[in-house]
């Protein structure tokens, strides 16, 4: 009786905090990174396919946030901004297409 | 004649060296000014002449980033109460340009995309050089110094992507 009950809280208990945990870690975030002075900003840590990623254009030149594996393509005229969701895990190099030398990489988890 | 080129932009920072005074934001401003206009009115020659995809998505980043620099300085000044001052080193500069978009009329399809090039090349460089090495040291208001460091590492850009496109040319 007692040890079952024990088994039955500590059970109950995994279970709340795989309760916890689980949503925390599989809902989307949204992480901001902006380019400025021309540089982009720095790539967050702990980013997570779903994430999104909001770019924000802080110069008055035209960007773009493109993604060398063309998983994305994204326009950013002068102070404007604009988001993409992360579809794929792994080691992502971004440029700005009209200005090359702006490079950041994104290392995305599943 | 590249090298005429790149010499007459050299010739025309040069200019300014010997002159005893150090040039004044308001000068500086307006040299900034006037090379911005330069290569504005050297990619729109570029853009009614060439037919290379290449040579015009290059051309026309130039008109668009050199007028965002320019519109960004003009609105700079004004807010600093500046008057950009027209000094010998933009009077060369602007001359040399006018020998240049003349001596480019002259040519077309690819001779024209080459020439066009090779002188993006060699004024980004100049350009540059004299950012460096005078224009930005002797800046003292700091958003004018801010503003053309900006403006280098974006040129610097610039020359890199025209080196890329001669090179695909040649």
């Amino acid at each position: 009786m007692r040890p079952g009950r024990f088994g039955l809280l500590l059970g109950a208990a995994a279970a709340a905090a795989a309760a916890l945990a689980s949503p925390a870690s599989a809902a989307p975030r949204v992480f901001t990174i902006a380019l400025d002075k021309m540089k982009f900003g720095p790539a967050p840590a702990g980013l997570h396919v779903g994430d999104r990623i909001v770019w924000v254009n802080r110069d008055f030149i035209r960007h773009s946030a493109t993604a060398a594996d063309r998983s994305f393509d994204l326009d950013l005229p002068a102070g404007k901004s604009g988001a993409v969701v992360l579809r794929k895990a792994g080691a992502i190099v971004v440029a700005c297409k009209f200005h090359p030398g702006m490079k950041l990489q994104l290392n995305v988890a599943k | 004649m590249i090298r005429m080129l790149a010499l007459g932009a050299a010739a025309a920072f040069a200019l300014a060296a010997p002159a005893a005074a150090a040039p004044t934001d308001a000068q500086i401003a307006h040299i900034a000014y006037t090379a911005g206009l330069i290569d504005i009115a050297a990619g729109k020659q570029a853009l009614a002449r060439s037919h290379d995809r290449r040579v015009r998505a290059f051309a026309q980043e130039m008109v668009r980033d050199h007028q965002a620099v320019n519109d960004k300085a003009l609105a700079l000044v004004k807010k600093l109460h500046v008057t950009p001052e027209a000094n010998p080193t933009s009077a060369a500069l602007s001359k040399g340009a006018a020998a240049k978009l003349k001596e480019l009329s002259r040519l077309r399809g690819r001779a024209f995309d080459r020439a066009y090039l090779q002188n993006e090349v060699a004024y980004h460089r100049t350009v540059n050089g004299a950012l460096r090495d005078t224009l930005i040291p002797r800046a003292s208001n700091a958003e004018l110094k801010s503003l053309l460091e900006t403006g280098l590492t974006l040129f610097t850009e610039h020359q890199r992507h025209a080196e890329h496109v001669a090179a695909e040319l040649r």
